[in-house]
């Protein structure tokens, strides 16, 4: 690990003021990706600007009928947190079907957006990785990517975004507000991940020295017709290789808004607007879901070792539709659809 | 007093109480004073040279000791012999820091040492080493037909036997025939404690390692070869291990560097490897495997063959026994077995849990139940009818084998009669239901063994043996041996282990550490007994005079008359009269061949195991598994009981997602972490019904035991394979069975 400097900050302005004053500096929350990427030499801040004490914890009521998750507020609180089960189980579920209790104990909802691919050549810095060393090439392609992406990648980089929270995310579509040198703004979430392009160092849109405060979820939670679907090479403690988030509204068996979301198959999490269009006004039935999922996966393109998520994701679509059309799911649920 | 019988009662562990409260120091954890931090720099390259190392950059660092590599490392022993252990396989061991020479990727290169572990970490970081870069093959599937047979080298390996009967006429004349290959990737043991060695600096060029290792006396005979070291020069000590699984079996880097270092500067050091090293010191290998076997009209097994190819480097022919199983666990007059090796650009792997066994097992088992299937009979009846009553490998009766009884137990503990014998036959909760077994064979072998027993006037026992304690339960099973021969409470009783100035022990592994230092113990504690009957008898009035030591018993306490229990001594007293503030006793132990000679030692067991497949994503569930183990007499019913349920998550492990993927390309394994390197967790492991069958076995040793932490393993891996062709009909050949290979 290189030798860095350190500061806790109080207030986010003090926070953004730190961070402008130091070269290569990087905020840090609950630190449970960031600290292992410093001891892997694949990030080497020279500053860090603990964020984690900023008075950002709240979970709190919108006066639009929305809920705001502070940006320091833990995973953990966020997913126990009542209103978040009440009236966003889709969330609690997708929280806890990521890490393990530990981790979510100490992470931050703004360190989930941050956290960065597991790509095993990412993590190597003695491959080569155009997202670690930008030029350097993709060792992806070509080599072992079971855990890679399917949609969206580009001849630069393959890597997949890590996060069960940012599928259901995703899918809820809240405002990400952030702080920056040149004050404040808001973030439409799904602009705040980007796809790789040619320029794969950057993970999302934020600019240089910008911090997040909360996540404003707006108020329609697809309470009763959700689900989350995880399906990865354990029954815990492992990521994605596809996820599905599901928010569905429903009129008798009509579906009247959809809400469709996957994980561990983009750059991004991967919201499917045009999915989402061809489920509104259908009936819920096997046929739909298939037309749809067929759709989702149309354009995917598999690299070798991850071939199979193209006819998983397939599947997984079509699980996650029937179950939330089902409206048997809870928040709690933590092992769902065969997992 | 207490009540003194303590084999086969399930007390808890000794150790639990210092684990607990942290108390039991691991060997990365002893701080002495002044100690320095070294930081192993591994080659990002498998083949070529090293050009120049840029040390003197990273010595220019404050706080920087040194930069230990082959170009300034000092003079150290020259022949093979001199880094050769105990275990070491054929060929050429590798020599840290030797040469510019890389065999291997992630070999170590290059040792940098600072005064503190961070600024030995950040200084490694900066090295920069030019290497020239030579063309590597890591792929086993290149080498398919370049497999050549080992010669002898490793301890406890035996070539296959030569063929019996005719195999091939039996199988082209068979009923039912199959064929299949079967394939696993490498393995690593990951146990959760890091390698790790602190080595203290004595002075005079004496030192002391704490090494996590499985043989203390194996690291010190290593050091004392390497270094030319005297024995009274180091001293090596483990007394607890974070797991090891066999993958402390042999001396690894970290102890050389962390010696190297500390000779050299003359100041204590610490080496700890980190996870991604920990996939650079020997592993499970690449196996592929060639199955053919045919049955005869009545269901009897009419040829049986099977061969194994697996890697290993290109220094080394490690070796591990594969395919003899196969000619021992079901009665064949055919069989034909073949065993080969393959050289690649890697470390050389080394033994992991039930090494040899594991593998062969899930060919021969799978292979069973898919001959069970071709000849339609149900695949624990088709292993009944071909039930062997001799180990037909060499001819000779076991010394005791409840494998039937085992089957017995296990399949009604299990509901084995409610299953359904066709594929897809069988749903609940909306998924496929699959119902497997499998079951194994594994050495009951005894090792030499030594130990070192004192008693305190006031009755405390104290029993030394330099074996090991990797969580097994050997602290806790040595001190119940201990306590029941002098008849004593587990309170007054120390079991110490893990010190090369403790009576010598051998590698704690092979599962043979129950029988041999066990054995070891009890002889010392008889010794020890025959001194204080002697004692007890030299009063005039004795009650025991002229009892010889058979005669006599030590229980609760007292020495009495085996055939007249009012005839007794208090032990205490005999001791306290003695005027000796301690008596003490050595005693080794050995197998007795002449009684063993005419048998195959051997524990057996089956493993069945119930899984529910979601057809549609591929996702497996493990629900029941039932182990049944026949392994002589079981010395606590609890830490063997948690041995086997340790066993059976490896095999699930083994069945479902263990794998280290190498990207060939750069010869290098690229999910080396906790994260992407899969072992089960909580939510994986099922409900672990374990059944102890018990065998009287006075040939095997005089304990009767046999060992328990192997044999647990086998059987698992194939009953859930074989439970997934049931579920779905599908029957996957290549290990593990993750989700995609089912959609």
């Amino acid at each position: 690990m290189y030798p860095f400097t350190y500061s806790r900050a109080t207030n986010v302005a003090d926070a953004v003021r730190d961070k402008a004053g130091h070269k290569a500096s990087a905020y840090v929350g609950g630190g449970t990706n960031l600290i292992d990427l410093m001891k892997m030499n694949v990030e080497q801040p020279a500053h860090l600007v603990n964020v984690a004490k900023l008075p950002l914890s709240k979970i709190e009521d919108l006066p639009d009928g929305g809920l705001r998750l502070g940006a320091t507020a833990t995973n953990s609180d966020t997913a126990w947190n009542e209103a978040v089960k009440k009236r966003y189980p889709l969330l609690n579920q997708a929280i806890l079907a990521g890490a393990s209790p530990q981790l979510r104990n100490a992470a931050t909802n703004g360190g989930n957006l941050m956290q960065r691919t597991r790509c095993y050549y990412f993590y190597d810095v003695a491959t080569p990785c155009n997202k670690r060393e930008p030029g350097s090439g993709c060792s992806a392609i070509g080599g072992y990517n079971r855990i890679h992406a399917i949609l969206g990648a580009s001849e630069t980089c393959i890597a997949t975004h890590p996060s069960d929270m940012c599928v259901a995310l995703a899918a809820l579509a809240p405002t990400v507000r952030v702080s920056g040198p040149n004050g404040e703004r808001t973030i439409a979430f799904e602009d705040f991940h980007r796809l790789p392009a040619d320029q794969p160092e950057f993970d999302n849109t934020l600019a240089e020295g910008e911090l997040i405060t909360s996540l404003d979820l707006p108020e329609k939670g697809f309470a009763k017709h959700f689900a989350y679907l995880k399906l990865r090479d354990r029954h815990s403690y492992a990521f994605a290789l596809v996820s599905v988030a599901v928010g569905l509204e429903m009129d008798g068996d009509t579906i009247t808004d959809a809400r469709l979301a996957l994980g561990g198959v983009a750059h991004k999490p991967w919201r499917d607007k045009a999915a989402e269009a061809l489920l509104k006004g259908q009936p819920a039935t096997a046929e739909t879901f298939g037309r749809v999922a067929a759709h989702v996966v149309a354009n995917a393109v598999g690299q070798g070792s991850n071939d199979f998520k193209i006819e998983l994701a397939r599947r997984a679509i079509v699980r996650a539709l029937k179950q939330a059309a089902e409206g048997k799911q809870e928040a709690g649920d933590m092992y769902l659809g065969g997992q | 007093m207490t009540q003194t019988n303590h084999i086969g009662k399930a007390p808890n562990r000794v150790d639990g109480p210092l684990k607990v409260a942290g108390a039991a120091h691991y060997s990365g954890e002893f701080n002495v004073p002044n100690l320095a931090y070294g930081y192993v720099v591994s080659s990002p390259i498998t083949k070529g040279k090293i050009l120049k190392v840029y040390a003197d950059e990273v010595r220019a660092l404050p706080g920087v000791l040194e930069v230990f590599s082959h170009e300034n490392v000092p003079y150290l022993a020259w022949f093979d012999k001199s880094y050769k252990d105990q275990i070491a396989p054929g060929g050429s061991p590798f020599r840290p820091l030797h040469a510019p020479d890389i065999t291997f990727n992630q070999q170590p290169v290059a040792l940098v040492v600072a005064d503190t572990f961070e600024l030995a970490r950040y200084a490694a970081a900066l090295l920069r080493i030019d290497y020239e870069q030579q063309a590597h093959e890591t792929n086993l599937e290149t080498k398919r037909t370049e497999g050549y047979a080992p010669g002898k080298g490793k301890t406890g390996f035996q070539p296959p036997p030569p063929p019996r009967g005719k195999p091939d006429k039996a199988l082209e004349n068979a009923t039912h025939s199959i064929e299949a290959e079967y394939a696993h990737g490498a393995q690593h043991h990951n146990p959760m404690e890091l390698f790790a060695t602190t080595v203290e600096w004595r002075g005079n060029g004496q030192i002391t390692a704490y090494d996590k290792t499985q043989g203390v006396y194996n690291v010190q005979n290593y050091l004392m070869g390497v270094f030319g070291l005297g024995k009274n020069d180091v001293r090596v000590v483990n007394q607890f291990m974070g797991g090891g699984f066999g993958s402390g079996l042999r001396p690894q880097y970290s102890v050389f560097m962390a010696v190297l270092a500390a000779l050299e500067l003359k100041r204590s050091v610490r080496v700890t490897l980190t996870r991604q090293q920990m996939f650079s010191i020997g592993h499970r290998p690449n196996t592929l495997q060639l199955l053919k076997m045919g049955t005869n009209p009545d269901g009897t097994l009419a040829a049986l063959q099977h061969h194994a190819l697996h890697e290993t480097s290109q220094f080394e022919d490690y070796t591990e026994n594969v395919v003899n199983w196969s000619g021992m666990l079901y009665k064949c007059e055919n069989v034909k077995l073949g065993y080969e090796l393959a050289k690649l650009d890697i470390y050389s792997p080394q033994d992991m849990r039930a090494p040899g066994a594991a593998s062969g097992n899930v060919g021969l088992e799978v292979a069973m139940d898919e001959m069970a299937y071709a000849a339609g009979l149900d695949p624990l009846e088709f292993r009944l009818r071909n039930y062997a009553e001799r180990d037909q490998n060499v001819d000779k009766p076991f010394s005791s084998k409840k494998l039937r009884e085992c089957y017995r137990q296990a399949a009604a503990k299990f509901g084995w009669e409610n299953r359904t014998q066709a594929p897809r036959s069988m749903r609940a909760n909306g998924k496929l239901v699959g119902m497997g077994m499998g079951g194994g064979v594994w050495d009951a072998s005894q090792q030499k063994s030594a130990a070192k027993a004192l008693i305190s006037a006031d009755g405390k026992l104290t029993v030394r043996s330099a074996t090991g304690e990797n969580g097994t339960g050997t602290y806790t099973i040595m001190t119940q041996i201990a306590a029941e021969t002098l008849g004593l409470p587990l309170k007054a009783v120390t079991f110490e282990l893990g010190d090369t100035d403790q009576p010598e022990a051998p590698i704690q592994g092979g599962s043979w550490t129950a029988a041999s230092v066990g054995t070891a113990v009890k002889n010392a504690c008889d010794a020890l007994g025959e001194k204080i009957l002697k004692l007890a008898q030299k009063p005039a009035d004795s009650p025991l005079m002229g009892a010889k030591y058979e005669e006599v018993e030590f229980v609760n306490g007292q020495l009495r008359l085996r055939l007249d229990h009012a005839q007794a001594v208090v032990l205490r007293d005999v001791l306290q009269a003695s005027g000796k503030s301690q008596l003490e006793a050595d005693s080794s132990a050995m197998p007795n061949m002449v009684k063993q000679n005419g048998y195959s030692l051997h524990s057996h067991n089956v493993a069945f195991a119930e899984v529910e497949v979601d057809e549609d994503l591929g996702t497996i569930k493990v629900t029941r598994v039932v182990s049944a183990v026949a392994a002589g007499r079981i010395l606590n019913q609890k830490t063997a009981r948690s041995q086997v349920l340790g066993s059976v998550v490896w095999g699930l492990g083994m069945a479902l997602m263990e794998e280290t993927v190498m990207d060939h390309k750069f010869g290098r394994y690229m999910n080396h972490n906790f994260a992407e390197y899969h072992i089960p967790v909580n939510a994986d492991i099922p409900h672990i019904d374990v059944i102890f069958v018990h065998e009287d076995d006075d040939i095997v040793n005089p304990l009767g035991v046999k060992g328990i932490g192997e044999v647990g393993m086998l059987g698992v891996t194939a009953a859930i394979a074989n439970a997934v062709f049931h579920a779905t009909g599908k029957r996957v050949r290549d290990l593990p069975i993750m989700l995609d290979k089912l959609l």
